[in-house]
């Protein structure tokens, strides 16, 4: 055909030689691995060829800690009084006085609803005997918000008011975001100590960047004729930021605040894990570890509980509109809500001073159905067993085997029931090779080099791929999709998993990473689909992304964990189980924010509901949905570190044992690896998505 | 004639060559020789080289108690030039001189006193303060001059009546309709009682039934207050119900200045003309606008005020053939007859220059308001 139509969207550009370029790599490795003898430095990395960066880091640590250790223990004993202090007011406090507040601000910021969430998710804790741990939790959130909030409005303040700041504060945020959790402990437990402080510092680290990033935001939004209204007023420059420009943009720095406190919250349990905090993150573990299913859920709840209640109140204070006070007298209109508080807790305390059992809760009246829960467990995994384990071995056959080892190794007659004979692998070869050449026809070369390297992938395995030629084949996809720059960024991460010597547990993350990005975002955007469609799938959807949105990671694990023991069937489960959430999200709210004009207009020349959604909706959708891909990612990494609690074998196992063992090399390679994936997989679906809104002129507004 | 402000009263705000032009780097555009030329000519220099003139070589004056209107469409300059005026925008050559002073000349300290007590401005989209209710959005500009509560709230309350506001003291800008949000941001530029009013298309967010109660209104504070004003529209006819004077505005550039009237009769160009086109010309011309000074008044003729309009004035002309008698401070000064209203609506233009008023540039015939 000489002019074959319209152009199809594609969305690689036809970069012509760079397409060509990836076949050629994707043939060249076809040819390497079909040879069969494989020279062995082409598939795993030569170990003497590894750049000993691990000895190195440990002996600059090493260093470090000699050099400035005893300063940065001087901060940490001097850090330890105000918590110390805090925790022991809160242990203190009768549990009735703590309860009657914290339902009080929640009805105050929101209304009785949320006023008796809080009531019955607080006395849950007392109830269920965990309520000294969960105040030694709260202690540490109650302090490490303000610490953190404040550090986070001065660096966005500053960022905003400086562009020289900006540059350098930006990719710093970045970097500490995509970095996991675990491997920020690491250099602090060594400079800092063991002990609860630990924790307070790694929990501000973690949580200050979405206040800066919010700060920036809502400053640089306040709008151009609030601030020439102000200007105009005769504002001098001190007042138009403290009077004009931050109270008008007070909302959205609470929603920064919220993010902050729940990001906080999360860091607060990760670094428990460190222990000598005797806070309910630890008690998670303690329980997990020693198998009580029960109590782990159990403690798992009032984390949740705590998360959610600590969410709601944040969040209805940020979005909160100011209400036209009634009444006259101008100090009690201002203050009344914290005076009824104060009467409130005044009430409470004098009450628990004659009953003794609204001070502390008195040990006899605990319940406690951890054991009817164990047994439930017990029964339902021996009574399901088959169940239970056909599922898992199914999955484990045809999903996860074929990808991590490949259809080569993992078709054999004790799990597919069937040798993969020569005649069968030829069919293989010749069904991919069909798909392929018609492809290749019909999208060009690029699509189908692609095509061409996921049936090799499925063959062969993740595993068993060439490491020279991932490294090629990632640089080319970053040219083509942002440009030289992502392309020297992901030559740049990957040669640096490569040197250090990570490769094999890279690959291992890739492939259970990878596996639960595409499992999740496929079956969230079937879900986004169906929500943005039918109300009630998304009135029915929405509280359980809520949920499992504001839950810390650790409690994902339990119920996977109590069904199907620790593996990478675990792992994966749980990875999913968040991982899907933005996926879901994205994709409604792409598909229901697609222009109300275009929908119309697609109705009234007779689109059928279905045409609708496919030819119309999903294509506009298409830039929010990639943002989703790229949140699917982030969570999935997020979350990758957290399963290997539950048994995996790649770079979170490897942040893990750096952790366990005091081995900041190891740890702090693998954490940097990680944030290095992160940021180049965050890169390429951002480009992604622009490339898209370019095409269709469109703005994501998300 | 009557005295009118542009005519007896002092230049309260002077603008003379102003330029405002967006670019990376500086503009090498303004050195006394390179000025000297063409304007127009300059800006398309400056077009080509990447820049972007939003405003070019603007002048005009505005007198103590004057209406001055800029009209344009979007993107004219209009907006760009206002903000230069109150230096919200930094204009990057001419001179704009305030009460004789040069406002480009003083630093910060004195600028923002400027503002605290000479100029008040009222914006498109109200520019309210989203978290402060009425009383303390109005308040704010005396807030942050760190006046005394008494005297504060003393005048607040002035403004809040001035503009019919009482009652909704303690709303809070979301709970109000946009012409209410409007009357708060017209008290809170009154507030400070600017001498300077600058209003930037303040009635254009607003439903067409609400933008003439809200003009109507804003005649009347006018009346009470006599300010001097520089008001911004891209509506014509808002122009034409407002203003003692205005000047159009294309690409940056000042089309033409003059009284409503004047433009209309005499527009410029083809662009403004095209303006005027719509234009009910009964509604706009005044007795005075169509009378013939070179007749005689006879006894038993009606007599009108100059300024009535002469959709007025045209039953009367159908009952008495003779012509109406046009009176000013009591005195008649022409006769208005059926011939020299159709004179006038044909714009038969020699005919006009021959026998009436002598239109010109700037200063043509004006009305009271």
């Amino acid at each position: 055909m000489a002019n074959a139509g319209p152009p199809s969207p594609r969305l690689l550009p036809s970069g012509g030689r760079l397409d060509w370029m990836q076949a050629g790599v994707v043939a060249l490795m076809l040819v390497l691995l079909s040879l069969g003898d494989t020279p062995a430095w082409l598939v795993a990395y030569p170990s003497e060829w590894i750049v000993p960066v691990t000895p190195w880091l440990n002996a600059f640590m090493n260093a470090c800690v000699d050099l400035v250790g005893p300063a940065f223990r001087a901060i940490s004993a001097a850090l330890d009084v105000p918590m110390t202090a805090v925790r022991e007011v809160f242990n203190w406090v009768p549990w009735s006085v703590t309860v009657t507040l914290v339902t009080f601000v929640a009805w105050s910021v929101s209304g009785w609803r949320l006023a008796a969430f809080a009531f019955g998710a607080f006395l849950y804790m007392v109830v269920i005997g965990y309520w000294h741990e969960s105040m030694n939790s709260l202690a540490l959130v109650v302090i490490t918000v303000p610490t953190a909030v404040g550090i986070g409005f001065a660096l966005g303040a500053l960022a905003f008011l400086s562009k020289r700041a900006e540059r350098i504060i930006t990719p710093t945020l970045d970097l500490l975001q995509t970095v996991p959790a675990f491997a920020y402990l690491l250099p602090i437990l060594l400079l800092f100590g063991f002990g609860p402080v630990v924790g307070m510092i790694a929990s501000v680290l973690y949580a200050f960047p979405p206040t800066v990033r919010n700060t920036v935001l809502g400053l640089s939004r306040v709008s151009t004729e609030v601030i020439e209204a102000g200007l105009m007023a005769g504002a001098t420059s001190k007042q138009l930021f403290w009077r004009i420009r931050t109270p008008s943009a007070k909302r959205q720095i609470l929603l920064g605040v919220n993010q902050t406190t729940m990001a906080a919250f999360s860091m607060v349990i990760i670094a428990s894990i460190i222990g000598g905090t005797a806070d309910i993150g630890w008690e998670v573990l303690l329980t997990i570890r020693k198998a009580l299913f029960g109590e782990s859920l159990l403690v798992g709840v009032v984390i949740a509980l705590m998360a959610m209640v600590m969410d709601r109140i944040t969040f209805a204070a940020a979005t909160a509109e100011p209400e036209a006070p009634g009444g006259s007298n101008r100090f009690l209109a201002r203050h009344h809500n914290s005076l009824i508080a104060v009467g409130l807790a005044l009430g409470a305390a004098a009450l628990a001073s004659f009953l003794p059992f609204l001070e502390e809760y008195p040990k006899g009246w605990e319940i406690d159905p951890a054991h009817y829960l164990n047994d439930l467990v017990t029964w339902l995994v021996v009574e399901h067993a088959k169940t239970i384990s056909l599922i898992k071995n199914w999955a484990f056959f045809f999903v996860m085997l074929p990808v991590k080892k490949g259809f080569d190794q993992t078709i054999t007659p004790f799990t597919w029931g069937f040798e993969f004979t020569a005649p069968l692998r030829a069919a293989y070869a010749l069904v991919a090779a069909a798909l392929v050449a018609r492809i290749g026809f019909r999208r060009g070369i690029g699509r189908a080099s692609l095509v061409a390297f996921f049936a090799i992938l499925l063959y062969y395995g993740v595993t068993n791929l060439p490491w020279p030629a991932m490294l090629v084949l990632g640089t080319l996809l970053g040219w083509q999709l942002g440009g030289p720059r992502l392309a020297l960024g992901a030559a740049a991460a990957f040669g640096f998993l490569i040197v250090a010597g990570v490769w094999p547990q890279t690959m291992l993350s890739f492939y259970l990473c990878g596996l639960a990005v595409l499992l999740s975002f496929t079956i969230g955007t079937g879900l986004g689909i169906l929500a943005s469609e039918f109300d009630g799938v998304s009135a029915f959807l929405r509280p359980i992304n809520d949920t499992l949105q504001t839950m810390p990671l650790f409690v994902l694990l339990i119920p996977f964990v109590m069904l199907f023991k620790v593996g990478e069937f675990t792992a994966l489960l749980a990875i999913m189980a968040y991982a899907i959430v933005p996926a879901i999200r994205y994709a409604e709210h792409g598909l229901r924010n697609v222009p109300a004009d275009v929908v119309e207009a697609a109705t009234c020349f007779g689109c059928t509901r279905r045409q609708l959604l496919w030819r119309v909706k999903l294509p506009l959708a298409m830039p929010v949905m990639m943002l989703g891909l790229n949140q699917t990612i982030m969570f999935g990494i997020a979350m990758l570190v957290i399963a290997a609690l539950v048994g995996t074998n790649g770079l979170g196992q490897q942040v893990y044992i750096g952790l366990s063992d005091g081995d900041f090399g190891v740890g702090i390679v693998a954490g940097v690896g990680m944030a290095f994936i992160a940021m180049i997989a965050d890169r390429m679906t951002q480009a992604m998505s622009r490339k898209y809104r370019e095409r269709f002129g469109l703005r994501a507004e998300v | 004639m009557e005295a009118t402000p542009s005519d007896t009263s002092p230049v309260k705000l002077s603008c003379r060559e102003v330029w405002k032009v967006y670019r990376d780097g500086a503009a090498p555009y303004f050195r006394r020789d390179v000025t000297s030329g063409d304007a127009g000519a300059l800006a398309e220099r400056m077009r080509a080289d990447g820049a972007i003139p939003a405003a070019v070589d603007v002048s005009f004056d505005v007198h103590v108690g004057e209406t001055f209107v800029i009209m344009g469409l979007s993107g004219s300059g209009k907006s760009t030039v206002v903000r230069c005026l109150s230096r919200l925008v930094e204009p990057t050559h001419g001179e704009v001189r305030l009460d004789g002073e040069d406002l480009l000349e003083k630093s910060d300290r004195d600028l923002i006193e400027i503002r605290r007590h000479k100029m008040g401005m009222v914006f498109q989209s109200f520019g309210l303060m989203p978290h402060l209710n009425v009383f303390d959005n109005i308040a704010l500009p005396l807030t942050l001059q760190g006046l005394p509560d008494p005297e504060r709230n003393e005048r607040v309350s002035r403004v809040i009546q001035l503009v019919g506001l009482e009652g909704r003291e303690s709303a809070f800008p979301r709970q109000l309709s946009g012409g209410q949000q409007q009357r708060v941001g017209i008290a809170r530029s009154l507030a400070v009682e600017p001498e300077l009013w600058f209003l930037d298309e303040p009635f254009s967010a607003l439903d067409p039934l609400i933008r003439r109660q809200m003009q109507d209104e804003f005649l009347d504070i006018q009346q009470r207050l006599k300010k001097s004003i520089v008001f911004i529209t891209h509506d014509f006819l808002e122009a034409l119900r407002i203003a003692d004077r205005m000047m159009i505005m294309r690409d940056g550039m000042a089309v033409q200045v003059g009284a409503p009237a004047d433009l209309i009769l005499n527009p410029a160009d083809d662009y403004v003309a095209e303006f005027t086109e719509d234009v009910p010309m009964v509604r706009v011309l005044k007795a005075a606008d169509v009378l013939d000074p070179s007749q005689a008044v006879a006894d038993g003729m009606p007599r009108k005020d100059a300024d009535t309009s002469v959709e007025r004035v045209l039953p009367l002309l159908a009952r008495h053939r003779n012509g109406i008698a046009a009176m000013r401070d009591g005195r008649p000064v022409g006769v208005v007859t059926a011939a020299s209203v159709i004179a006038a609506l044909a714009q038969e233009k020699p005919n006009r220059v021959g026998s009436g008023a002598p239109p010109s540039k700037g200063h043509g015939e004006r009305r009271t308001p």
